[in-house]
Protein backbone atom coordinates (compact mmCIF):
# COMPACT_ATOMS: atom_id res chain seq x y z
CA UNK A 1 0.00 0.00 0.00
CA UNK A 2 3.35 2.54 0.50
CA UNK A 3 4.20 1.65 -2.93
CA UNK A 4 0.53 2.51 -4.41
CA UNK A 5 0.53 5.47 -2.62
CA UNK A 6 3.67 6.56 -3.50
CA UNK A 7 2.72 6.02 -7.08
CA UNK A 8 0.21 7.96 -6.87
CA UNK A 9 1.45 10.59 -4.84
CA UNK A 10 3.82 10.95 -7.98
CA UNK A 11 0.81 11.69 -9.99
CA UNK A 12 -1.16 13.80 -7.46
CA UNK A 13 2.02 15.90 -7.11
CA UNK A 14 2.48 16.98 -10.71
CA UNK A 15 -1.00 17.47 -11.33
CA UNK A 16 -0.98 20.32 -7.84
CA UNK A 17 2.34 21.60 -9.75
CA UNK A 18 1.13 21.96 -13.06
CA UNK A 19 -2.05 23.70 -11.78
CA UNK A 20 -0.58 26.16 -10.30
CA UNK A 21 0.68 28.25 -13.18
CA UNK A 22 -3.52 29.31 -13.79
CA UNK A 23 -3.74 30.14 -9.91
CA UNK A 24 -0.98 32.54 -10.13
CA UNK A 25 -1.45 34.44 -13.59
CA UNK A 26 -5.42 34.51 -12.46
CA UNK A 27 -4.49 36.02 -9.42
CA UNK A 28 -2.05 38.45 -11.25
CA UNK A 29 -4.87 39.31 -13.44
CA UNK A 30 -7.38 40.02 -10.10
CA UNK A 31 -4.79 42.00 -8.68
CA UNK A 32 -4.59 44.40 -11.13
CA UNK A 33 -8.79 44.16 -11.33
CA UNK A 34 -9.25 44.60 -7.66
CA UNK A 35 -6.46 47.31 -7.28
CA UNK A 36 -8.15 48.96 -10.26
CA UNK A 37 -11.68 49.07 -8.32
CA UNK A 38 -10.84 48.82 -4.76
CA UNK A 39 -12.58 50.80 -2.31
CA UNK A 40 -15.56 51.88 -5.71
CA UNK A 41 -18.67 51.69 -4.49
CA UNK A 42 -19.25 49.56 -7.46
CA UNK A 43 -17.65 46.72 -6.26
CA UNK A 44 -19.16 43.25 -6.94
CA UNK A 45 -20.57 41.32 -3.76
CA UNK A 46 -17.68 38.71 -4.13
CA UNK A 47 -14.96 40.75 -3.39
CA UNK A 48 -16.33 43.94 -1.12
CA UNK A 49 -18.54 41.42 0.59
CA UNK A 50 -21.92 41.75 2.43
CA UNK A 51 -20.90 43.53 4.72
CA UNK A 52 -21.45 41.54 7.83
CA UNK A 53 -19.65 38.39 8.79
CA UNK A 54 -22.57 36.55 10.86
CA UNK A 55 -22.86 33.10 8.82
CA UNK A 56 -19.62 31.90 8.07
CA UNK A 57 -19.17 29.08 5.49
CA UNK A 58 -16.62 26.35 6.27
CA UNK A 59 -15.64 24.36 3.25
CA UNK A 60 -13.72 21.31 4.65
CA UNK A 61 -11.09 19.67 2.25
CA UNK A 62 -10.59 15.95 3.16
CA UNK A 63 -10.03 12.55 1.66
CA UNK A 64 -12.65 10.24 1.43
CA UNK A 65 -10.80 7.28 2.20
CA UNK A 66 -8.87 6.55 5.46
CA UNK A 67 -5.06 4.89 6.49
CA UNK A 68 -3.53 8.19 6.14
CA UNK A 69 -2.45 8.66 9.20
CA UNK A 70 -3.84 12.14 10.89
CA UNK A 71 -4.77 13.55 7.39
CA UNK A 72 -8.18 13.52 8.10
CA UNK A 73 -7.98 14.00 11.82
CA UNK A 74 -5.54 16.91 11.44
CA UNK A 75 -8.20 19.21 9.18
CA UNK A 76 -11.43 18.30 11.64
CA UNK A 77 -9.49 19.79 14.50
CA UNK A 78 -9.11 22.50 12.94
CA UNK A 79 -12.09 23.04 11.81
CA UNK A 80 -13.78 22.15 14.96
CA UNK A 81 -11.85 25.05 16.59
CA UNK A 82 -12.45 27.77 13.66
CA UNK A 83 -16.10 26.81 14.31
CA UNK A 84 -16.32 26.50 18.52
CA UNK A 85 -14.70 29.93 18.22
CA UNK A 86 -16.85 31.39 15.38
CA UNK A 87 -19.70 30.24 17.71
CA UNK A 88 -18.46 31.62 21.05
CA UNK A 89 -18.12 35.03 19.04
CA UNK A 90 -22.29 34.33 18.57
CA UNK A 91 -21.87 34.02 14.62
CA UNK A 92 -23.96 31.08 13.06
CA UNK A 93 -21.35 28.56 11.50
CA UNK A 94 -22.58 26.27 8.75
CA UNK A 95 -20.29 23.66 7.18
CA UNK A 96 -19.82 22.24 3.52
CA UNK A 97 -17.83 18.46 3.48
CA UNK A 98 -15.67 17.50 0.53
CA UNK A 99 -14.60 14.26 1.18
CA UNK A 100 -16.46 11.51 3.46
CA UNK A 101 -14.06 11.33 5.92
CA UNK A 102 -14.06 14.35 7.52
CA UNK A 103 -17.82 14.59 7.06
CA UNK A 104 -18.15 11.49 9.24
CA UNK A 105 -15.63 12.52 12.13
CA UNK A 106 -17.39 16.44 12.27
CA UNK A 107 -20.78 14.93 12.55
CA UNK A 108 -20.96 14.06 15.89
CA UNK A 109 -20.13 17.45 17.57
CA UNK A 110 -21.27 19.72 14.98
CA UNK A 111 -23.96 17.72 13.06
CA UNK A 112 -26.54 20.65 13.09
CA UNK A 113 -24.36 22.75 11.01
CA UNK A 114 -23.02 20.22 8.46
CA UNK A 115 -24.71 21.09 5.46
CA UNK A 116 -24.96 18.71 2.20
CA UNK A 117 -21.18 18.37 0.60
CA UNK A 118 -19.59 16.36 -1.52
CA UNK A 119 -17.89 12.92 -2.03
CA UNK A 120 -16.06 10.64 -4.12
CA UNK A 121 -14.65 13.83 -6.03
CA UNK A 122 -11.77 13.26 -8.67
CA UNK A 123 -11.49 9.63 -7.51
CA UNK A 124 -9.15 9.00 -10.55
CA UNK A 125 -7.87 12.76 -10.27
CA UNK A 126 -9.93 15.57 -10.16
CA UNK A 127 -10.97 17.22 -13.09
CA UNK A 128 -11.81 21.11 -13.10
CA UNK A 129 -15.20 20.36 -14.35
CA UNK A 130 -15.66 18.45 -10.85
CA UNK A 131 -14.32 21.51 -8.52
CA UNK A 132 -16.27 23.67 -10.58
CA UNK A 133 -19.22 22.02 -9.44
CA UNK A 134 -18.39 22.37 -5.47
CA UNK A 135 -17.79 26.13 -6.49
CA UNK A 136 -21.42 26.66 -8.64
CA UNK A 137 -22.77 25.49 -5.08
CA UNK A 138 -20.90 27.87 -3.28
CA UNK A 139 -21.71 31.09 -5.49
CA UNK A 140 -25.41 29.63 -5.77
CA UNK A 141 -25.30 30.08 -1.48
CA UNK A 142 -23.71 33.09 -1.97
CA UNK A 143 -26.40 34.36 -3.90
CA UNK A 144 -29.31 33.24 -2.03
CA UNK A 145 -27.65 34.91 1.43
CA UNK A 146 -26.80 31.82 2.75
CA UNK A 147 -23.59 32.70 4.57
CA UNK A 148 -21.09 36.14 4.41
CA UNK A 149 -17.74 34.80 4.87
CA UNK A 150 -16.16 31.55 3.30
CA UNK A 151 -13.57 29.94 4.33
CA UNK A 152 -11.74 26.80 2.71
CA UNK A 153 -9.65 24.54 5.20
CA UNK A 154 -7.79 22.22 3.38
CA UNK A 155 -3.92 20.42 4.02
CA UNK A 156 -1.36 22.16 1.82
CA UNK A 157 1.17 19.94 0.13
CA UNK A 158 4.70 20.88 1.42
CA UNK A 159 6.18 17.30 1.24
CA UNK A 160 5.90 13.50 1.34
CA UNK A 161 5.90 13.94 4.69
CA UNK A 162 4.77 17.21 5.36
CA UNK A 163 1.15 18.82 5.21
CA UNK A 164 0.23 22.40 6.30
CA UNK A 165 -3.37 22.36 7.46
CA UNK A 166 -4.24 26.09 5.78
CA UNK A 167 -7.08 28.26 6.19
CA UNK A 168 -8.04 30.71 3.32
CA UNK A 169 -10.59 32.84 2.73
CA UNK A 170 -12.71 33.12 -0.21
CA UNK A 171 -15.44 35.33 -0.19
CA UNK A 172 -14.92 38.15 0.08
CA UNK A 173 -11.85 37.59 -1.85
CA UNK A 174 -9.18 38.94 0.25
CA UNK A 175 -7.21 41.65 -2.20
CA UNK A 176 -3.63 41.80 -1.77
CA UNK A 177 -2.71 44.55 -0.71
CA UNK A 178 1.17 44.33 -0.77
CA UNK A 179 3.87 42.52 -2.47
CA UNK A 180 4.31 42.03 -6.03
CA UNK A 181 0.46 43.19 -7.00
CA UNK A 182 2.00 46.59 -5.54
CA UNK A 183 4.93 47.00 -7.59
CA UNK A 184 2.11 47.05 -10.49
CA UNK A 185 1.36 49.68 -9.56
CA UNK A 186 2.17 51.91 -12.12
CA UNK A 187 1.31 49.69 -15.35
CA UNK A 188 -2.08 49.43 -13.28
CA UNK A 189 -3.70 52.70 -14.39
CA UNK A 190 -2.57 51.63 -17.83
CA UNK A 191 -4.54 48.60 -18.49
CA UNK A 192 -7.81 49.15 -20.53
CA UNK A 193 -10.59 47.02 -19.72
CA UNK A 194 -13.07 45.21 -22.05
CA UNK A 195 -15.94 45.35 -21.37
CA UNK A 196 -15.67 47.44 -18.23
CA UNK A 197 -13.81 46.35 -14.76
CA UNK A 198 -17.28 45.40 -12.88
CA UNK A 199 -17.89 43.00 -15.81
CA UNK A 200 -14.90 41.42 -16.64
CA UNK A 201 -14.89 41.30 -12.48
CA UNK A 202 -18.05 39.33 -12.74
CA UNK A 203 -17.04 36.91 -14.07
CA UNK A 204 -13.72 36.43 -13.18
CA UNK A 205 -14.75 36.44 -9.60
CA UNK A 206 -16.68 33.04 -9.64
CA UNK A 207 -13.54 31.55 -11.85
CA UNK A 208 -11.71 32.75 -9.41
CA UNK A 209 -13.62 30.68 -6.92
CA UNK A 210 -13.64 27.75 -8.70
CA UNK A 211 -9.49 27.25 -9.16
CA UNK A 212 -9.13 28.03 -5.51
CA UNK A 213 -11.36 25.40 -4.50
CA UNK A 214 -9.58 23.33 -7.62
CA UNK A 215 -6.02 24.16 -6.50
CA UNK A 216 -6.99 23.15 -2.75
CA UNK A 217 -8.15 19.78 -3.50
CA UNK A 218 -5.61 19.22 -5.96
CA UNK A 219 -3.21 20.14 -2.58
CA UNK A 220 -5.06 18.13 -0.47
CA UNK A 221 -5.10 14.61 -2.35
CA UNK A 222 -1.17 14.91 -2.99
CA UNK A 223 -1.41 15.74 1.04
CA UNK A 224 -3.45 12.80 1.23
CA UNK A 225 -1.38 10.28 -0.28
CA UNK A 226 2.00 11.95 1.24
CA UNK A 227 0.48 11.48 4.63
CA UNK A 228 -0.68 7.81 3.28
CA UNK A 229 2.40 6.52 2.21
CA UNK A 230 3.70 7.71 5.87
CA UNK A 231 1.14 6.24 7.54
CA UNK A 232 1.64 3.13 5.60
CA UNK A 233 5.80 3.17 5.86
CA UNK A 234 5.21 2.96 9.52
CA UNK A 235 2.53 -0.06 9.47
CA UNK A 236 5.16 -1.83 7.32
CA UNK A 237 7.55 -1.08 9.89
CA UNK A 238 5.17 -1.99 12.84
CA UNK A 239 4.31 -4.85 11.71
CA UNK A 240 7.49 -6.35 11.10
CA UNK A 241 8.53 -5.60 14.30
CA UNK A 242 5.56 -7.18 15.50
CA UNK A 243 5.82 -10.02 13.38
CA UNK A 244 9.74 -10.94 15.09
CA UNK A 245 8.23 -10.61 18.65
CA UNK A 246 5.57 -13.14 17.67
CA UNK A 247 8.01 -15.44 16.00
CA UNK A 248 10.11 -15.54 19.06
CA UNK A 249 7.20 -15.79 21.26
CA UNK A 250 6.17 -19.04 19.18
CA UNK A 251 9.33 -20.73 18.91
CA UNK A 252 9.71 -20.46 23.09
CA UNK A 253 5.79 -21.83 23.33
CA UNK A 254 6.74 -24.61 21.07
CA UNK A 255 10.04 -25.84 22.39
CA UNK A 256 8.49 -25.62 25.79
CA UNK A 257 5.77 -27.86 24.39
CA UNK A 258 8.27 -30.13 23.56
CA UNK A 259 10.28 -29.89 26.68
CA UNK A 260 7.53 -30.59 28.55
CA UNK A 261 6.21 -33.72 26.62
CA UNK A 262 10.02 -35.01 26.97
CA UNK A 263 9.69 -34.84 30.40
CA UNK A 264 6.30 -37.07 30.81
CA UNK A 265 7.88 -39.40 28.73
CA UNK A 266 10.74 -39.85 30.88
CA UNK A 267 8.75 -39.90 34.40
CA UNK A 268 6.70 -41.78 32.86
CA UNK A 269 9.36 -44.63 31.83
CA UNK A 270 10.96 -44.13 35.47
CA UNK A 271 7.99 -45.16 37.32
CA UNK A 272 7.85 -48.01 35.67
CA UNK B 1 10.26 41.37 -38.77
CA UNK B 2 9.62 42.95 -35.47
CA UNK B 3 9.91 41.89 -32.33
CA UNK B 4 7.88 38.67 -31.17
CA UNK B 5 4.97 38.72 -28.70
CA UNK B 6 5.02 35.69 -25.98
CA UNK B 7 2.52 33.74 -25.98
CA UNK B 8 0.96 32.21 -22.92
CA UNK B 9 -2.16 29.39 -23.33
CA UNK B 10 -3.41 28.34 -19.42
CA UNK B 11 -5.61 25.69 -18.60
CA UNK B 12 -6.59 24.93 -14.96
CA UNK B 13 -4.69 21.88 -15.62
CA UNK B 14 -1.69 22.81 -16.62
CA UNK B 15 0.30 25.06 -18.62
CA UNK B 16 -0.53 24.23 -22.20
CA UNK B 17 1.60 26.57 -24.24
CA UNK B 18 4.46 28.76 -23.56
CA UNK B 19 6.43 30.47 -26.78
CA UNK B 20 7.03 33.53 -28.78
CA UNK B 21 5.27 34.22 -31.99
CA UNK B 22 4.48 37.11 -34.36
CA UNK B 23 0.84 37.73 -33.63
CA UNK B 24 -2.11 36.09 -31.78
CA UNK B 25 -5.60 36.46 -32.73
CA UNK B 26 -8.06 36.24 -30.12
CA UNK B 27 -11.62 36.34 -29.91
CA UNK B 28 -12.46 38.79 -27.52
CA UNK B 29 -16.34 39.53 -26.07
CA UNK B 30 -16.37 42.82 -27.84
CA UNK B 31 -14.85 41.59 -31.17
CA UNK B 32 -11.99 39.76 -32.37
CA UNK B 33 -8.21 41.50 -31.77
CA UNK B 34 -4.78 40.68 -32.76
CA UNK B 35 -2.47 41.48 -30.36
CA UNK B 36 1.22 41.97 -31.69
CA UNK B 37 4.46 42.97 -29.77
CA UNK B 38 3.95 45.93 -27.90
CA UNK B 39 0.42 45.99 -27.42
CA UNK B 40 -1.48 48.56 -25.25
CA UNK B 41 -1.67 46.34 -22.01
CA UNK B 42 -5.59 45.77 -21.78
CA UNK B 43 -7.37 42.63 -19.90
CA UNK B 44 -10.70 41.17 -21.97
CA UNK B 45 -12.75 38.61 -21.29
CA UNK B 46 -12.50 35.88 -24.22
CA UNK B 47 -16.04 33.99 -25.84
CA UNK B 48 -16.03 30.62 -27.21
CA UNK B 49 -13.93 30.78 -30.19
CA UNK B 50 -10.75 29.91 -32.08
CA UNK B 51 -7.43 31.69 -30.99
CA UNK B 52 -5.64 31.74 -34.18
CA UNK B 53 -1.55 31.62 -33.63
CA UNK B 54 0.53 33.56 -36.68
CA UNK B 55 4.40 32.54 -36.66
CA UNK B 56 6.99 32.89 -39.73
CA UNK B 57 4.05 34.51 -41.92
CA UNK B 58 1.58 31.87 -41.62
CA UNK B 59 -0.71 30.45 -39.15
CA UNK B 60 0.71 28.21 -37.50
CA UNK B 61 -1.67 26.86 -34.73
CA UNK B 62 -5.41 27.20 -33.80
CA UNK B 63 -6.92 26.03 -30.86
CA UNK B 64 -10.69 26.05 -29.80
CA UNK B 65 -11.17 27.55 -26.58
CA UNK B 66 -14.31 27.65 -24.45
CA UNK B 67 -14.49 31.24 -22.74
CA UNK B 68 -11.81 32.76 -20.85
CA UNK B 69 -10.10 35.68 -19.99
CA UNK B 70 -6.93 37.40 -21.98
CA UNK B 71 -4.61 39.47 -20.70
CA UNK B 72 -2.24 41.71 -23.19
CA UNK B 73 0.88 43.58 -22.31
CA UNK B 74 3.92 44.83 -24.45
CA UNK B 75 5.90 41.87 -24.18
CA UNK B 76 3.11 38.57 -23.42
CA UNK B 77 -0.42 38.16 -23.69
CA UNK B 78 -1.75 35.29 -21.23
CA UNK B 79 -5.20 33.50 -21.81
CA UNK B 80 -6.86 31.74 -19.32
CA UNK B 81 -8.99 29.06 -20.84
CA UNK B 82 -10.95 26.73 -18.95
CA UNK B 83 -10.75 24.49 -21.95
CA UNK B 84 -8.95 24.59 -24.65
CA UNK B 85 -8.13 21.78 -27.72
CA UNK B 86 -6.75 22.17 -31.13
CA UNK B 87 -9.43 22.59 -33.89
CA UNK B 88 -7.80 19.79 -35.93
CA UNK B 89 -8.68 17.70 -33.01
CA UNK B 90 -12.51 18.52 -33.01
CA UNK B 91 -14.32 15.98 -34.13
CA UNK B 92 -18.05 15.73 -35.32
CA UNK B 93 -19.04 13.62 -32.32
CA UNK B 94 -17.53 15.89 -29.84
CA UNK B 95 -20.21 18.41 -30.66
CA UNK B 96 -22.86 17.01 -31.81
CA UNK B 97 -23.08 15.46 -28.27
CA UNK B 98 -22.36 19.16 -26.59
CA UNK B 99 -24.91 19.95 -28.61
CA UNK B 100 -27.62 17.41 -27.63
CA UNK B 101 -26.67 17.80 -23.81
CA UNK B 102 -26.85 21.78 -23.95
CA UNK B 103 -30.31 21.57 -26.03
CA UNK B 104 -31.57 19.31 -23.11
CA UNK B 105 -30.48 21.49 -20.56
CA UNK B 106 -31.87 23.95 -22.27
CA UNK B 107 -35.58 22.41 -22.29
CA UNK B 108 -35.15 21.24 -19.08
CA UNK B 109 -34.39 24.69 -17.55
CA UNK B 110 -36.33 26.29 -15.17
CA UNK B 111 -34.86 28.90 -13.07
CA UNK B 112 -32.70 32.09 -14.57
CA UNK B 113 -29.61 30.51 -13.39
CA UNK B 114 -30.33 26.96 -15.31
CA UNK B 115 -31.27 28.90 -18.16
CA UNK B 116 -28.19 31.15 -18.56
CA UNK B 117 -25.74 28.48 -17.96
CA UNK B 118 -27.54 26.26 -20.34
CA UNK B 119 -27.27 28.80 -23.00
CA UNK B 120 -23.88 29.35 -22.56
CA UNK B 121 -22.88 25.83 -23.03
CA UNK B 122 -25.08 26.06 -26.39
CA UNK B 123 -23.05 28.96 -27.13
CA UNK B 124 -19.17 26.49 -26.57
CA UNK B 125 -21.09 23.91 -28.94
CA UNK B 126 -22.42 26.20 -31.36
CA UNK B 127 -18.95 27.71 -31.36
CA UNK B 128 -17.35 24.28 -31.62
CA UNK B 129 -19.54 23.29 -34.64
CA UNK B 130 -18.11 26.19 -36.44
CA UNK B 131 -14.84 25.78 -35.42
CA UNK B 132 -14.63 22.28 -36.58
CA UNK B 133 -12.53 21.55 -39.68
CA UNK B 134 -14.55 20.36 -42.97
CA UNK B 135 -14.74 17.35 -43.98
Amino acid sequence: MKMVAASKLRRAQTAAESARPFAERMERMLGTLAGSLAGQSGAPRMLAGTGKDDVQLIVMVTADRGLCGGFNSSIVRNVKQLAGQLLKEGKTVKILPVGRKGREQIRRDFGPHLIEGFEGLGRKGISFAEADQVATRITQLFDENEFDVCTVVYNRFQSAIAQVVTRQQLIPFPVPAEGPVKADAAAKALYEFEPSEEDILNSLLPRNLAVQIFRSILESQASEQGARMTAMDNATRNAGDMINGLTIKYNRSRQAQITKELIEIISGAEAL
Amino acid sequence: MADKIKFELVSPAKLLISSPVDMVIVPGTEGDFGALAQHAPMITTVRPGVIDVHDGGKVSNRIFVAGGFAEVNEERITVLAEEALPVADITHDMYSARLQAAKEALADAKTDGARIAAEQLLSIAQAMQAAAPRH
